[in-house]
């Protein structure tokens, strides 16, 4: 079997906080933003990434390249330790792995020319190319991507916010990156055009055989797009599977409840599931709580919880629950 | 999205189309700019004041330095502007043509702005970009100079300045461009940080593109805006520290003038009856103050993105 494109051991990611008029030797406080997750990627296969707000997703993709220091191995195609590279060599790198922003008109340079913003990627890891050639490949890749090539010149407040997405997109795909990271890439737009840029995005990386990380709060984004599931809660993995099985049967007690949030078109069935609501804010990520971070909000949770850390267990479906039986999936 | 649905034969006659000229954020500006009835005004009157400094001792049928005889001793009855004696704006009591000591006082304040001005730019926006994008504890230990120091009276500093050193044009350039560039730098500091955060600033970080092209490519065009504002309103403020100066009697040395020095000395004619010798400096000042930050508001309405 070959190695898979993505290999991530043991991630973890600590911010030091500290607050307006601490004084310059209290110590800072330390924010676990990512506390040890592990996954692989195969090539062409898309990842989805699922949590609140605040729970470690943009910290994530941030961490694969190198944007915030992180620890742990990130192995690309079963080789290189992306986090042990320098600056100089991670270069190389970041061509194969492109991101895409959550807000489209933010990531677009104001006073950029589509054009230029664009070719941005192109020119700095291809300086060898023509300025026709640039302009040739960014006019071939508006084409791609659903934007009329002539608008080249135009900036970016002259458009919409789904077509400022495909530009983002665009210039993600323009260097021809093996890796997409989409970090909620749909969340800022109208539900009308978030099916339009997804299905922009499953579209491309069907013909680019991409890897993709799609990350989301909500995981009716996720459901259409992904093959396999991540579901995170305060910087670490709740649960772990193919994209069928976590929503035919999930197992773990926050994932259910997410599940149930999610509105199902069939009134028949949306009036006879059973909403399992998440009670309690999301605790501070500054003092989480011990044992298991979800345990202050788990319907089900016993003292156990509160003592260790559930491993996450399991195979092809894995689980971090005390109470889940790894085996069978069933809640003991 | 009309262009979702394209067909493939479609796509050829979209390469044929003529391509969209695109409408930048500086042309917006410079049409807001130009709606500015007031601002553009303005702009006009400066150039004409800017003008006039520059030429009018060459129009003047008498040099600033000249000495009108028939008129020395008694400027308050025979000195007065007129069109036959050459003096159109009158002379001062020692008998010199104030058309041309105007066009000269008028010249040598806008210098003080402009290089006072630039000074206060170059060091405060580098040092506020350099803060703001280095960040964590150089930020904090930067900018906790910058409290300092501003914490400091600067017109007193520089009166001091100007006893001990001695006055001088230079002198007063350093110390009025040194010690106004705190506010630019907290400016630029403020703006720098705001940026740092941009998504398009990661977007560019996370595909390679290196430091110093970031800040050439996207935090410099970004922050142009604000310094332009910036700096038209801070000209103003060093003309007027600069009369400040001059009307204290510490300012530039004669045979050279400032306005402030012009209405220094036009104010002690007030009790003489001679009142064309502030009169006119004080035109020129109050015109020249009024026109800039008339400017520096249209600038400010055009560049501001969040008007729209
Ligand atoms: N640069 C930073 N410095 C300090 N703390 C940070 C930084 N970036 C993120 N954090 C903290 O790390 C935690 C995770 O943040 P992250 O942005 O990864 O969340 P997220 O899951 O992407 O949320 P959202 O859905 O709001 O985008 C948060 O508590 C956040 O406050
Ligand atoms: S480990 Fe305990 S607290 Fe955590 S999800 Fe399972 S049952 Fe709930
Ligand atoms: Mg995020």
């Amino acid at each position: 079997m070959t190695a898979p494109l993505l290999d991530v051991r043991d991630l973890r990611v600590s911010f030091h906080i500290r607050r307006d008029g601490d004084m310059p030797w209290t110590k800072p406080r330390e924010l676990k933003a990512l506390n040890g997750v592990n996954f692989t990627l195969n090539a062409g296969e898309t990842l989805g990434i699922v949590g609140e707000s605040g729970c470690g997703k943009s910290t994530l993709a941030r961490a694969l390249i190198q944007m915030v220091p992180a620890t742990g191995k990130v192995i690309w195609q079963g080789q290189t330790d992306l986090l042990t590279l320098s600056p100089h060599q991670m270069l190389a790198y970041r061509s194969q792995v492109q991101m895409v922003f959550q807000d489209p008109l933010a990531s677009l340079n104001p006073r950029m020319s589509v054009g230029s913003i664009i070719a941005e990627p192109l020119r700095t890891h291809h300086p060898e190319l023509s300025q026709a050639q640039v302009k040739q490949r960014v006019q071939e890749m508006m084409e791609r991507v659903g934007l009329l090539p002539n608008q080249i010149n135009r900036y970016p407040h002259e458009f919409s916010g789904g077509q400022c997405q495909r530009i983002g997109i665009a210039r993600a795909l323009i260097v021809g990156p093996k890796l997409l990271i989409c970090d909620e890439p749909v969340s800022a737009l109208d539900v009308s055009i978030q099916a339009q840029v997804i299905n922009l995005l499953a579209e491309l990386q069907r013909d680019l055989g991409l890897a993709m990380i799609f990350i989301a709060h909500d995981l009716s984004v996720v459901k259409h797009i992904s093959d396999r599931v991540m579901v995170l809660y305060l910087g670490r993995t709740m649960e772990l599977a193919e994209s069928q099985a976590l929503f035919a049967h999930a197992a773990h007690p926050y994932t259910k409840a997410l599940l149930s949030a999610v509105p199902i078109p069939d009134p028949v069935k949306e009036r006879a599931k059973t909403m399992i609501p998440l009670e309690g804010d999301l605790p501070s990520p500054m003092a989480p709580p011990s044992g298991c971070v979800f345990r202050t909000r788990c319907p089900i949770s016993q003292d156990r919880c509160a003592r260790e850390v559930p491993a996450l267990l399991g195979i092809g479906h894995e689980v971090a629950c005390h109470r889940v039986n790894a085996a069978t999936l069933e809640t003991v | 999205m009309v262009t979702a649905n394209l067909r493939a034969g479609d796509l050829s006659r979209i390469t044929d189309m003529a391509e969209v000229k695109g409408r930048s954020l500086w042309a917006d500006a410079r049409k807001r700019f130009m709606l500015n009835k007031a601002a553009v005004a303005s702009l006009f009157v400066l150039i004409f004041i800017t003008l006039f400094s520059f030429a009018g001792e060459s129009i003047a049928p008498w040099t600033n330095e000249e000495i009108d005889f028939n008129v020395i001793g008694s400027a308050d009855t025979k000195g007065m502007p007129s069109i036959a004696s050459g003096h159109y704006f009158g002379t001062d009591d020692l008998g010199r043509d104030l058309f041309a000591r105007s066009a000269q006082g008028t010249r040598i304040s806008l210098m003080v702005g402009f290089v006072g001005t630039f000074i206060a730019v170059l060091v405060g926006t580098v040092y506020g970009a350099v803060s703001g994008y280095v960040g964590g504890r150089t930020d904090a230990i930067m900018m906790r100079i910058v409290d300092i120091l501003s914490a400091i009276p600067y017109m007193f500093v520089l009166i001091l300045l100007l006893v001990m050193f001695g006055r001088s044009m230079f002198m007063i350039f350093v110390g009025i461009g040194l010690l106004s560039w705190l506010g630019m730098a907290r400016i630029v500091r403020g703006q720098t940080l705001s940026l740092k955060h941009k998504e398009y600033i990661e977007a560019a970080r996370a595909s390679g593109v290196s430091s110093w092209k970031i800040i050439l490519r996207h935090i410099l065009p970004n922050l142009l805006g604000v310094v332009a504002v910036y700096t038209t309103l801070l000209i103003p403020d060093m003309i007027m520290a600069e009369s400040f100066i001059s009307f204290l009697g510490l300012g530039v040395q004669e045979p050279l003038t400032s306005l402030g020095a012009l209405i220094s000395e036009g104010s002690k004619s007030i009790v003489q009856g001679s009142l064309w010798q502030l009169y006119f400096p004080l035109a020129f000042f109050t015109v020249t103050l009024y026109a800039f930050y008339f400017v520096g508001d249209g600038l400010r309405d055009a560049l501001d993105p969040k008007d729209r």
